[in-house]
């Protein structure tokens, strides 16, 4: 089966100039993703996971050209979608469509929430006869769990909750193949949110959606994903399918991390191991030399400061000098 | 003589829109050494609870009931008597760490302040001991980096040093409001941890304020669970997990999911949480709960006790919710 979308050496450069610099100063480069591969099979969901910094929103924007990247990204087998100008990718953008982080943020104050959702529909249909929008909006409203009659109400008279389900509305009128949430719940209360992620997981199996899903909550990422991705400053340090990743975790990084989210369940958490990482995240300008994570990792060794581990194995891939070692199945909880 | 006192403890805001009643008859008691969470999503009056008791609450708020520090009464006392309990007996950590310090001051000079404001203290002497305690909270290097501003720090660090700042006067209780919402998990792992070394070293009470019931799990042997400025359920915290007496508890423990456990759909709670502007005569939680019935809407039983030390207010007994 041809990948949907297959990410092939991604990588996003920022150049930041500091204070006081003159023009002519050449400005510094932050690597916000340094090589970064997947493929992602239709119908699948990816979650991206990782701290705040380590690059998975830039990622993102990368793959849709939010941000500008190298390497290439590569559309159902065949087209390159960072190769085209912002005019040739606007048929691609129908096909992918993004949910933020804030909802009401993401949505104009504005505009009703009949004009928001109807927005996409409009710049990618544009002959589409007024009614037949409405209809459509109506439709999609309906889908999402909001009420047709408050099509002509402003988003600030809605809940986080029911924002969320307007920036997903806007995001699945054009029939998306690929929706790419990025923190889509993380805003929201724990009693809403579980409203939200079940609305994801239900339309994604309805519609057939593929989805990249990026979190830095490791028990929704694991609730809604098929495969997982571990992200530490811009590189990819485990990948695994999701059950696979979550018991046998072979990465230092993601056994740290998974041994760090609190379980509701007093006895077990009371009873957990915390593998505590030392120090803080390092400066993406001045990262380690070598494995970007050996500053804060217990088995760091000599190669770990020379070589850059590469990303290996399939299916369960990790990058890391002593993977063999760290391969102990560890059981969380 | 319990540490800590508050009696049918309520908040109530003048608004445009009419008076909020952002907490009511809130009770508990806390001794020496304990630690009580108090649980609730957005809007259920957490925060309000803590404000009220350090005397913090926005100008158009009002507290009643009663809150008793070492017996003496705190609730809308005068400010200079709040002024000697706050830092000195009582100290808080708020959410962000960024907006909580100031931004214009060195981390040396905001921390000796309180020192040399609270217990007369030399500067010098002030610095000193803001040192010591910058390397108890683990801060490397705590001599060089005491000189430097806040946003020199990342957010963990910033975190513990306004952790250090509230635990210099070596306060009896710390009230911890979301001390650690906005960091990373493995950020949260380490900040936990610390309070927890610190509350058994100083033998400090605390009250953790939070909407994460993992982070509850580990830290907390009381529990209480508000729900649009009500409390809902009050409960040692292993029968709070395991035999939840409330719908709402029930309804949360059920929607959070888990990284220890495969499950199927979640199981959400439907609706959204209440509007605290609109009075409410009967449970807040009526509209949502799968168990109401047509008395919800008109009242809500007292927090009875059901069990020793167990609290519950719900209409339903728990024979109708088996």
């Amino acid at each position: 089966m041809t990948p949907l979308l297959e990410a092939r050496d991604v990588r996003v450069t920022f150049n930041i100039s500091r204070e006081g610099d003159m023009p002519w100063t050449k400005p510094r480069e932050l690597h916000a993703l340094n090589g970064v591969n997947f493929a992602l099979m239709p119908g699948e969901t990816l979650g991206i996971v990782g701290e705040s910094g380590c690059g998975k929103s830039t990622l993102a924007r990368a793959l849709i050209q939010m941000v500008p990247a190298t390497g290439r990204v590569i559309w159902d087998g065949g087209q390159d979608l960072l190769a085209l100008t912002r005019r040739e990718m606007l048929p691609y953008r129908a096909n992918i469509q993004m949910v933020f982080q804030d909802p009401l943020a993401s949505l104009n104050p504005r505009m009703t929430i009949g004009q928001i959702i109807a927005e996409p529909l409009k710049t990618h249909h544009p002959g589409l006869p007024a009614t037949e929008v409405k209809a459509r909006v109506q439709l999609m409203m309906d889908r999402v769990g909001l009420l047709p009659n408050q099509i002509n109400r402003y988003p600030h008279e809605f809940s986080g909750g029911q924002c969320q389900r307007i920036g997903i509305a806007r995001a699945l009128i054009v029939e998306p193949r690929l929706l790419i949430c990025d923190e889509p719940v993380s805003a929201l209360d724990v009693s809403i949110q579980a409203q939200v992620i079940n609305l994801l997981a239900e339309l994604q199996r309805d519609l057939g959606l593929t989805m990249i899903f990026i979190a830095h909550d490791l028990s929704v990422v694991k609730h809604i994903s098929d495969r997982v991705m571990v992200l530490y400053l811009g590189r990819v340090m485990e990948a695994a399918a999701s059950a696979d990743l979550f018991t046998n975790a072979s990465h230092p990084y993601t056994q740290a991390l998974l041994s760090a989210v609190p379980i509701p369940d007093p006895i077990k958490e009371r009873a957990k191991q915390v593998i505590e990482l030392s120090g803080d995240l390092p400066s993406p300008m001045a990262p380690p030399s070598g494995c970007v994570f050996r500053t804060r990792c217990a088995k760091a060794t000599a190669i770990c400061t020379q070589a850059v581990p590469a990303l290996l194995g399939d299916g369960h891939q990790v990058a890391c000098h002593h993977a063999e070692a760290a391969n102990k199945p560890q059981k969380v909880g | 003589m319990a540490l800590l006192q508050v009696q049918n403890l309520g908040v109530s805001f003048a608004t445009n829109d009419g008076v909020v009643n952002a907490v009511n008859g809130v009770s508990f008691t806390l001794n020496r050494g304990e630690t009580l969470g108090i649980v609730g999503e957005s809007g259920s009056g957490k925060s309000q609870l803590a404000f009220a008791i350090m005397g913090l609450l926005a100008k158009n708020g009002t507290a009643r009931g009663s809150v008793r520090f070492e017996g003496d009464e705190i609730l809308n006392a005068p400010l200079a008597t709040i002024n000697a309990i706050r830092a000195n007996h009582i100290a808080m950590v708020f959410q962000d760490p960024m907006t909580a310090l100031n931004p214009y001051m060195r981390v040396a000079d905001q921390m000796a302040e309180v020192l040399t404001h609270h217990k007369g203290m030399a500067k010098s002497d002030a610095v000193a001991e803001s040192i010591r305690m910058l390397d108890a909270v683990q801060i490397p290097d705590a001599r060089g980096r005491i000189r430097l501003y806040p946003h020199e720090f990342s957010g963990g660090m910033r975190q513990r040093v306004m952790i250090a700042m509230a635990l210099l006067c070596k306060p009896d209780l710390l009230i911890a409001d979301e001390p650690t919402t906005a960091l990373d998990v493995t950020v949260q792992a380490q900040i936990m941890r610390l309070l927890a070394d610190l509350q058994r070293d100083f033998g400090m009470a605390t009250v953790l304020i939070t909407h994460d019931l993992g982070v509850i799990a580990g830290f907390c042997r009381e529990v209480i669970v508000l729900y649009g400025g009500r409390v809902m359920e009050q409960s040692p915290v292993d029968p709070l997990f395991y035999a939840p007496s409330h719908p709402y508890t029930r309804g949360l423990l059920r929607a959070i999911p888990r990284v220890d456990q495969d499950g199927d759909a979640l199981n959400s709670i439907p609706g959204s949480p209440p509007n605290m502007t609109k009075a409410q005569k009967g449970c807040p939680f009526e509209p949502r709960c799968d168990f109401a019935q047509g008395d919800c809407t008109q009242r809500l039983a007292p927090l009875t006790e059901f069990e020793p030390d167990r609290w519950r207010a719900c209409n339903r007994s728990l024979e109708e919710l088996a």
